[in-house]
């Protein structure tokens, strides 16, 4: 066994330890990178810019549940306890707010302009495998469609990926059942696995492996990257949860009237948190900010809900007015037409929707109760 | 500026915004107004090119964009035709222009009416309300090329006389060789001398070789849903039915996610769908 993940492009795997982790960071400065990492804020852990390693949540661990997300300091020295907090990758390609044109008034009319976002170079560590996933269908949505969106595109170019392998499933995990981890297979310039005192160090990309060549990294034995391999597979096996997508997307389709979406909506707030937390919902708003002049006006894209009121109102109706048709909504496009639309599941697996939902609407439950038995609630 | 396939949109940015004035306003009804609008760019004016029931979005400086059908000719790329009837937030400050005002163009977008397909068939065209809208420029195509078509049937349902827009347009289509313009209203007053009723009824007035005929449908929900089925027990088969369907549009270009109907996104798969394809979806609650 030569690789933690399948598609390493350098065949050796470097290993670092613990205490020398900051060199790791010195290099990426060195490459004049803007070094973006999990960092506790607020009781959750959240994407900062950092500088040294004592920035990361050394020592913290996540716990994860329905309705509820807690850290606790455990006093180990372990960098990458924390698995992830409610920001995946999307917000640094697709981000909540961006601004697309300024407009300004004329003697023609106006004159319109794009508002191109800086190349900036960012390197991201402790992306976990379900980000990598959520990152490929975002490209897929944002580049590989008719227009490659160049605000996206832009933002995209800029980033240097240093995934962490998991070796701990959070109780919401199910990416094994999605097949999007916990290892890190693409998507990732360098991925990392923690092992006791040690990081194995493995190249996913051509900048990646330039960077561990830069790191001159002793090789990993054949006996850590075995013990790291398995630490990786015992993480797979010791998710809780799952997602049977045997049947999709039709058992979906086919439980459009199934009484669940009742019972579901009785819980649901509408509150969009689910799909402010999902690393592959990209449904958005343009706004037009105009100011107080009123000759200049900002026009921007702004992260939308399927949730919202708005999201579904045409002139004088709403296609969509309750939360149960929302709900509805979200899951069949998530699971179901997802797949028909792009080939691929909405969903990575990372529990960040049951998580962050404020009454622990758990989806992996709500999919088993909607396709069980749906075929006998059809109207 | 590029310009790709005649669109008018930079493949950089699908988002750039021409600017385009109001040449024209001409009032329809009480609520309703058809601007004609010319794109300032010259070139830009000369490479637009569309396809009859494709859209624009439509843009007002500091107020916003709006999904609206262009009604003008295709064959016709001085000056572009927008009917718009004031009712949300855009449309109803885009009312208030005047000729020489100045508005945005973002276009054209998605899939219009299969008029190539529709070569030597006849064709019933079946709107209501508004809906008559995205077929003006699909009958003038036609009718301009009247004899690469079968017969031609306008079937037109209004509310009430007030609601009929276009007046000149179906007198004059209704003068043109093997065309025929039935139109029903359920509210008329003492002056309609047309049919009394819903649009449904006047299927029965026609004659349709169902193997030969192609449908373009355009107008509420409902009316496809009730009249689609009426059509198909007359032998036309789904797959010769077309529809134009409306929701909820932001960018135009399939990624903003509100015009989903099922696995389609309206703005791009449609907006004029083959009735299979969307048959499944329509008439579900919620979708």
């Amino acid at each position: 066994m030569r690789e933690i993940g399948v598609t390493a492009v350098a065949s050796e795997i470097g290993i670092l330890s613990r205490s020398d982790f900051q060199r790791f960071f010195d290099i990426l400065c060195s490459k004049e990178y803007r070094i973006v990492g999990p960092t506790v804020r607020d009781g959750a852990a959240v994407w900062e810019t950092i500088r040294h390693v004592s920035d990361l949540p050394i020592g913290w661990r996540d716990h994860q549940e329905p309705g509820r997300y807690r850290l606790e300091q455990t006093g180990s020295k372990e960098i990458f306890g924390v698995v992830h907090g409610p920001q995946s990758l999307k917000p640094f390609v697709f981000t909540p707010r961006e601004p697309l044109l300024q407009i300004e008034r004329s003697r023609d009319g106006f004159i319109a302009r794009p508002t191109p976002p800086q190349r900036e170079k960012v390197a991201v560590i402790g992306a976990r495998a379900c980000d990598l996933a959520g990152l490929t269908i975002q490209d897929q949505i944002f580049l590989q469609g008719e227009y490659q969106d160049g605000y996206y595109a832009t933002r995209r170019e800029g980033l240097f990926i240093i995934a962490v392998n998991c070796t701990r499933a959070l109780q919401t995990c199910f990416c094994t059942s999605m097949d999007t981890g916990p290892r890190a297979k693409n998507g990732f310039d360098l991925a990392l696995t923690e092992v006791g005192d040690q990081l194995l160090v493995e190249a996913g990309s051509e900048a990646g492996a330039e960077l561990l060549s830069a790191l001159s990294l002793s090789p990993a034995t054949h006996k850590a990257i075995a013990e790291a391999a398995a630490r990786v597979d015992a993480c797979a096996q010791s998710q809780v949860r799952r997602l049977d997508r045997t049947r999709l997307p039709q058992a979906l389709y086919d439980a459009h009237e199934h009484p669940r979406w009742d019972d579901v909506s009785a819980r649901c707030l509408a509150c969009a948190n689910c799909t402010m937390v999902c690393p592959t919902c990209f449904c958005h708003k343009v706004e037009e900010a105009p100011d107080l002049t009123r000759q200049r006006t900002e026009h921007a894209r702004l992260w939308d809900s399927c949730f919202t009121q708005e999201h579904g109102h045409i002139h004088g109706k709403n296609i969509r007015p309750t939360i149960k048709d929302r709900y509805r909504m979200w899951m069949t496009h998530k699971l179901a037409s997802w797949l028909d639309q792009f080939g691929t599941s909405g969903c990575v697996g990372c529990g960040r929707c049951i998580t962050w939902c404020p009454v622990g609407i758990d989806l992996t439950e709500e999919l088993a109760s909607l396709v069980s038995s749906s075929s006998s609630a059809r109207a | 500026m590029h310009v790709h396939e005649g669109k008018l949109i930079d493949m950089a940015n699908p988002y750039l915004i021409h600017p385009a004035t109001i040449i024209e306003k001409i009032r329809e009804a009480e609520d309703i107004h058809t601007f004609r609008l010319r794109l300032n760019d010259e070139k830009a004016r000369r490479s637009f090119r569309f396809t009859a029931g494709q859209f624009n979005m439509v843009y007002l400086f500091g107020v916003g964009e709006v999904a609206i059908s262009i009604i003008s000719d295709p064959d016709e790329s001085e000056s572009l035709g927008h009917t718009i009837r004031s009712v949300g937030r855009v449309t109803s400050a885009v009312a208030q222009l005047q000729a020489g005002e100045t508005l945005g163009i973002r276009g054209p977008f998605g899939q219009g009416w299969p008029l190539d397909e529709a070569c030597g068939r006849n064709v019933v065209i079946v709107t209501g309300g508004l809906g008559c809208a995205p077929v003006v420029g699909a009958i003038e195509y036609m009718l301009r090329r009247r004899r690469h078509y079968g017969s031609i049937k306008v079937i037109h349902g209004v509310k009430t006389p007030r609601d009929l827009l276009y007046h000149e347009r179906f007198e004059t289509w209704g003068k043109q060789a093997d065309t025929e313009v039935l139109l029903a209203s359920n509210r008329p007053d003492e002056t309609w001398r047309h049919h009394v009723g819903v649009v449904t009824d006047l299927f029965e007035h026609v004659l349709i070789d169902p193997a030969k005929t192609m449908v373009l449908m355009c107008g509420p929900e409902i009316m496809m849903r009730l009249g689609v089925p009426i059509l198909m027990k007359r032998g036309i088969p789904a797959t010769a039915i077309y529809v134009s369907l409306e929701r909820h549009m932001e960018c135009g270009i399939g990624l903003c996610g509100h015009c989903q109907l099922g696995p389609y996104f309206l703005c791009k798969d449609g907006p004029v769908m083959r009735y299979d394809l969307v048959e499944p979806w329509l008439g579900r609650v919620g979708v």
